[in-house]
């Protein structure tokens, strides 16, 4: 049988909105992937407790609260602590420039803003699950 | 012994979580380590838990494993695996999987694994993967195992040879008498559970099912005198959203595993479950060889013979296994 990318889809913080989180889970699966979807206000301690129990390849955080410099360097910690450095992290949501830079030099591989095609994700998430 | 036997039996969660991955996969080599840890398992009590979708299972599995978990007292070890099936897309391939939304209250338990599985085009409810998943977790010390169908009409009744103790949940209003007499999914159950208690309705569809029992009870005590089953099968009423009817819903299934224990029938369902997985190895060792690549040819070739019509597909397989 044909390995399938299995992807959590988290969204950590406190706000409440994720129709973006929703709506990249929809397209995932649409791709053929295995989705983990969580629901609102993950803490990271439980994204990285849910990534190690599904063995993911990919983890995807959506933040729009505006915390995202001090929850996602906490997630990859966590991942690391874990022994899964080499789960493909990314971000979306509402991210500074400056921000998604430093943040990419911590360990995320993409920061997607607001308006990124669904397309786009799909492709790199599935070039990077087949590295 | 390999070195991720190793690691699942001293209970490396990393290494369980791989293993699975590869029980998933249908990856061929992963198979030594399930011979390594085949001995090691035996122990663990394996519950289902079916029913519609929308009944309330995910939220039941998580008020109940955290019931069991915390012990009466608070001061148990007790270990938890969750297995949680959705379905996979006929169409794409692909799944979503949500049962961890309404487990948020056990994700970072020490004590709990939950793993979510796709169906992956296994029908019945439950995944090909998750007979051999409980296996591990049960060879890895997790001393009770959930599993959860995918949601379930009428015929998924594949879970009954996997578990235990079957809990099927019925939620209030979901249709009359006939409903409840029909065959299929309630006639698995070893414990009902009608969910959504705080439902006006809810007492009346307890009615129901239990004068339904009721009637199987007496039918089956007519055709069969030394019925070797004389389990009372309860009708629980549950909240799974305010937490009554948990601690019943405890007790009924603890009592449960007691009955099967003391009256012999433990290993009776134990013999039945490793049948089911020994019939299904068969079957997927056939089928993997009918789609091996090496095969191709032959296999092109009975089809072609089916399509002119000159030999039977019957007679093809007959010739096959031969």
């Amino acid at each position: 049988m044909e390995k399938k990318i299995r992807v959590l889809i988290a969204k950590p913080g406190l706000d409440g909105h994720d129709r973006g989180a929703k709506v990249i889970a929809r397209a995932l699966r649409d791709a053929g992937m295995e989705v983990i979807y969580t629901g609102l206000r993950q803490t990271p301690e439980m994204i990285a407790s849910a990534a190690l129990q599904e063995d993911v390849d990919a983890v995807g955080l959506s933040i729009l609260s505006g915390a995202h410099m001090s929850l996602v360097p906490r997630v990859l910690e966590l991942l690391k602590d874990n022994g899964q450095d080499s789960v493909w992290v990314f971000v979306g949501g509402i991210i500074p420039e400056k921000d998604g830079k430093a943040l990419e030099d911590m360990g995320v591989r993409a920061v997607y803003g607001p308006g990124t095609s669904t397309t786009r994700v799909v492709e790199d998430v599935r070039s990077a699950a087949a590295e | 012994m390999t070195d991720l036997a190793n690691k699942v039996l001293k209970g490396d969660r990393l290494a369980l979580s791989r293993l699975i991955t590869h029980i998933e996969n249908y990856s061929q080599d992963h198979h030594a380590v399930l011979d390594q840890l085949f001995s090691h398992s035996g122990q663990a009590h394996i519950i289902g838990v079916t029913g519609a979708s929308g009944s309330g299972k995910s939220t039941l599995v998580n008020r109940l494993a955290l019931n069991m978990v915390n012990g009466k007292n608070g001061e148990s070890h007790h270990k938890i695996g969750i297995i949680a099936v959705d379905p996979t897309s006929p169409f794409s391939g692909g799944a979503l999987l949500g049962d961890r939304i309404r487990m948020r209250d056990l994700t970072s338990n020490p004590n709990i694994f939950i793993r979510s599985m796709a169906s992956r085009g296994a029908l019945g409810g439950i995944a090909r993967a998750a007979d051999s998943t409980a296996l591990v977790m049960d060879a890895a010390g997790f001393e009770t195992i959930l599993i959860e169908t995918v949601g379930a009409g009428q015929s998924e009744v594949e879970i009954a040879r996997l578990a235990h103790t079957t809990i099927v949940v019925e939620s209030p209003g979901l249709g009359d008498d006939i409903q409840a007499a029909k065959a299929g999914i309630l006639e698995i159950a070893d414990v009902l559970v009608v969910n959504k208690s705080d439902k006006a309705a809810a007492d009346g569809t307890a009615q129901t099912l239990k004068a339904m029992l009721a009637m199987g009870e007496e039918l089956r005590a007519q055709s069969n005198e030394n019925s070797r089953t004389n389990w009372q099968v309860p009708v629980i009423k549950t909240s799974a959203l305010n937490g009554d009817g948990i601690d019943d819903l405890a007790a009924a299934v603890n009592a449960h595993r007691v009955f099967l224990q003391e009256g012999g029938e433990w290993k009776i369902r134990s013999t039945a479950r490793l049948k089911a997985l020994l019939e299904r190895l068969v079957r997927d060792s056939l089928f993997d060889a009918w789609n091996d690549p090496d095969n191709q040819l032959k296999m092109e070739e009975i089809l072609r013979f089916a399509a002119d019509h000159k030999r039977s597909p019957y007679q093809s397989v007959r010739d096959l296994l031969k």
